[in-house]
C-alpha cells in the first residue's frame, strides 16, 4: 500500500525538437501511439463502467425515483424495492466500523510514526500490510466460525445485561447483525487507517515536535497538541478512505451481518447491507425490474464510494504538501 | 516536581504506552488469523485436498482440484489482460504524455481502484456474462483482470517516474530513438519496482470473492472450458462456510489456510524483490 500512496516528481519527459518524420522513423511515433491506446483504454473502460451502471438501471430509476431510497418494502413478486433496509445497515455498520477502528488505528499509527524506532516501526509496519492483504473472504470465515459464536455465547448477553436499558442493545442474541458485522468491518479497515496515517504523521516536520518539547511539553502534548493537528486533514482522509473500503465491502459482511431486511435501533439485530444483497439476490434476480433494482444499488454504492475516495485523496495530498512544503 | 507536572506526565506516560497497545492490538491480528487458519485448517490440507474433486454432501474426504485450476485460469487471463493495460499505459504516462491526458487517465484509474469490488462484478456481468447469457471463466478472468489495471498502472508509473533523468539524457544523446530508451534503459532500470507492483496486484486480486459471483459463478466439478462456469477457491470458501456441512466447513477452513499462505507469500516475496532481499536473473 505504501507503494501507491506517494508520487515522486521529477521532470517530464525529455523533450524532442526532431521532426515527425524522424520520430516516426525511429518508431517513436508507433511507441506512442500503441501506448497511448493502452492508456485510453483505461479511460474507455471506466467510463464503460458508469455508463453500464447507469442505462443497467433505467427501468428502476424512473419507476421509483427518490422512492427508493425512503421506502422499506423489498418484494420481488410484486416488484416493489425500496432500499432503505439497506442503505440503513450499510451505513450502521458502517459506522460501528469506525467507531472502533479510528481511535484504535490511529492509536498504533501515533505508536508507529511518533514512538517506536524505526526499525520497530517499518517491520510492525510490514505486519499491518500484510494485513491489509488478507481477503475479506477470510474474514468472513473467522466471523462466521469465530466472532459469531463469540457474540452469541459472550458479547451480546454481557451487553443486555448491562446497557439493556438502552435501545441499542435489545432484542434476541443471533450472534449475527449490525453490531458483529461493524467490529468484523472495523477489523478489516484497520490496517488502511494505521498506514495513511503513519505517512501523514512522519511527514509533519520534524521541527514542529521539538519546537513543543523545547516549550516544556511532555511527549503526548507534543504528539497530541502539535503534530495530530498538524496531520489532522490527512488523518481524516485515511478515516474517509477507510470509510470507503467499509462501505463496499461485500463478502465479510454478507457471511456475518444475518441478511434480514430489518430496520431496527438495535445493533443486535440482524440486517442488511447494499453490497450484500446484491451478492446474495444478483444471479437469482427473477426479473428485469430486480436486476435493474439490484444495480441501481452499485450505481448508489458506486457513487458513496466515488465522493468518498475523491474526497480522501484531496485531504492526503494536501497534508503531504503541508509536510513536505514547511520542509523545504 | 509539581503535582502538576507529575499529572503530566503520568498522562504523557499513560497515553503513549495505550497506543503502543493498539499497535500490538492491530498487528497481532494477523497472527490470530493465522493461527486459526492453521489449527482449524492445518490438518485438512492433504494431498487430496490438491487432487481430488469435491464429493457429495455426505461423503467425507474429497478435495478442491477444481477450485485451484479455476482459480488458476482466472488470474492467468486477469494477468494477461491487465497487466499489459497498466504496464503500457504506464509508460505512456510517464514517458509520452502531456499533462492534460495524463490527469484524465490517472484520474481514471484511481475512480477505478476505488470501487467496491461487487460493482465491478455487475460491470463484468453486464458486458460479458449477459450479451452471451453464459456464466464463463472469461468472464471472472475479465473482472479480476480490470482489478489489477489501476493497481499495475499507478505503481508502474511511480516506478517509471523515479528513474533519474540523467539516464534518459545518456541514452539519448548516444542516438538511442526514445522507444529504444524505455526499452533497454528506463524499464529495465525500474523492473524490480514494476515486478513488485505486478505481484502485489496479482495478490491482491487472488483473494477477490465477490466479482467472481456472479461472473464465473461455481462449479462442483471440472469446468468444462473457458466459455463454461468454473470453480475458484474464494467462491468454493464462501459457499462452503455457510453451508451447514461439518466436513464442509473443515475443507473452507483447509481452502482459507491455502489461500492466505499464497497471498502472504506472495506479498512478502513482492516486497523482498523492491527491498533487493532477492537477487532476480535478469536476461
Amino acid at each position: 500500500m505504501a507503494i501507491t500512496t506517494t508520487i515522486v516528481p521529477t521532470a517530464g519527459p525529455v523533450a524532442g525538437s526532431r521532426s515527425f518524420l524522424s520520430r516516426l522513423r525511429e518508431g517513436d511515433e508507433i511507441a506512442r501511439m500503441i501506448t497511448f491506446l493502452f492508456a485510453a483504454s483505461v479511460v474507455l473502460v471506466t467510463v464503460l463502467l458508469v455508463f453500464e451502471l447507469w442505462q443497467g438501471s433505467v427501468l428502476a430509476r424512473h419507476k421509483f425515483g427518490f422512492n427508493f431510497f425512503h421506502t422499506s418494502v423489498w418484494d420481488p413478486i410484486f416488484e416493489q424495492f425500496g432500499a432503505l433496509p439497506f442503505i440503513y445497515g450499510t451505513l450502521v455498520t458502517a459506522a460501528v466500523a469506525l467507531l472502533i477502528a479510528v481511535p484504535l488505528g490511529i492509536g498504533a499509527a501515533i505508536f508507529l510514526a511518533e514512538l517506536a524506532p524505526a526499525r520497530v516501526s517499518d517491520t510492525l509496519e510490514f505486519f499491518i500490510d500484510l494485513l491489509a492483504a488478507v481477503p475479506s473472504v477470510i474474514y468472513g470465515v473467522l466471523g462466521v466460525f469465530i466472532i459469531v459464536p463469540l457474540m452469541r455465547q459472550y458479547v451480546h448477553p454481557a451487553l443486555k445485561h448491562s446497557l439493556g436499558f438502552l435501545p441499542l442493545f435489545q432484542g434476541p442474541a443471533y450472534g449475527v447483525g449490525f453490531l458483529t458485522a461493524g467490529i468484523v468491518l472495523a477489523i478489516m479497515v484497520i490496517p488502511y487507517i494505521i498506514s495513511v496515517s503513519r505517512e501523514v504523521l512522519l511527514s509533519v516536520p520534524r521541527d514542529q515536535r521539538e519546537a513543543a518539547l523545547s516549550l516544556g511539553a511532555t511527549r503526548w502534548e507534543s504528539t497530541w497538541k502539535v503534530v495530530v493537528p498538524f496531520a489532522r486533514a490527512g488523518i481524516f482522509g485515511s478515516i474517509f478512505l477507510a470509510l470507503a473500503r467499509a462501505l463496499g465491502e461485500t463478502m465479510a459482511v454478507t457471511m456475518v451481518i444475518g441478511n434480514t431486511p430489518t430496520i431496527s435501533a438495535s445493533l443486535l439485530s440482524p440486517g442488511y447491507s447494499i453490497a450484500a444483497v446484491i451478492a446474495n439476490e444478483f444471479t437469482e434476480a427473477t426479473g428485469e425490474l430486480h436486476t435493474q433494482s439490484l444495480i441501481e444499488l452499485g450505481l448508489v454504492l458506486f457513487i458513496l464510494t466515488f465522493l468518498l475516495n475523491g474526497f480522501a485523496r484531496l485531504l492526503i495530498v494536501a497534508t503531504s504538501k503541508r509536510g513536505s512544503g514547511a520542509r523545504a | 516536581m509539581s503535582l502538576r507536572l507529575r499529572w503530566r506526565k503520568f498522562v504523557s506516560g499513560f497515553m503513549l504506552t495505550m497506543t503502543g497497545v493498539c499497535a500490538l492490538v492491530a498487528v497481532s491480528v494477523l497472527f490470530l488469523i493465522l493461527g486459526y487458519l492453521a489449527i482449524h485448517g492445518g490438518a485438512s490440507v492433504n494431498w487430496n485436498f490438491f487432487t481430488k474433486l469435491p464429493v457429495p454432501v455426505g461423503e467425507t474426504g474429497g478435495g478442491m482440484a477444481n477450485a485451484i485450476l479455476g482459480s488458476a485460469k482466472m488470474l492467468l487471463l486477469a494477468t494477461l489482460f491487465g497487466v499489459p493495460i497498466g504496464f503500457f499505459g504506464a509508460i505512456y504516462l510517464a514517458e509520452f504524455s502531456g499533462s492534460t491526458t495524463a490527469f484524465f487517465v490517472r484520474y481514471a484509474a484511481d475512480l477505478l481502484n476505488g470501487v467496491p469490488s461487487i460493482v465491478i462484478g455487475i460491470f463484468a456481468y453486464s458486458l460479458v456474462v449477459h450479451p452471451f447469457r453464459q456464466y464463463s471463466t472469461l468472464a471472472g478472468g475479465f473482472a479480476l483482470g480490470l482489478m489489477m489495471i489501476p493497481i499495475t498502472l499507478r505503481s508502474t508509473e511511480e516506478f517509471l517516474r523515479g528513474v533519474p533523468n540523467p539516464l534518459r539524457e545518456a541514452a539519448m544523446a548516444l542516438g538511442a530513438s526514445k522507444w529504444k530508451t524505455i526499452a533497454t534503459v528506463i524499464v529495465p532500470a525500474a523492473y524490480r519496482g514494476i515486478l513488485t507492483a505486478i505481484l502485489l496486484a496479482f495478490a491482491r486480486v487472488a483473494g477477490e470473492t465477490a466479482p467472481l459471483l456472479f461472473t464465473a459463478l461455481g462449479n462442483q466439478f471440472w469446468s468444462p472450458g473457458w466459455t463454461h462456469p468454473t470453480a475458484s477457491l474464494p467462491v468454493m470458501i464462501y459457499t462452503y462456510a455457510l453451508a451447514p456441512y461439518d466436513d464442509w466447513h473443515r475443507q473452507a477452513w483447509a481452502a482459507g489456510l491455502v489461500l492466505l499462505v499464497l497471498i502472504l507469500v506472495i506479498n512478502i516475496v513482492a516486497r523482498a524483490i523492491l527491498s533487493r532481499g532477492i537477487a532476480v536473473p535478469r536476461s
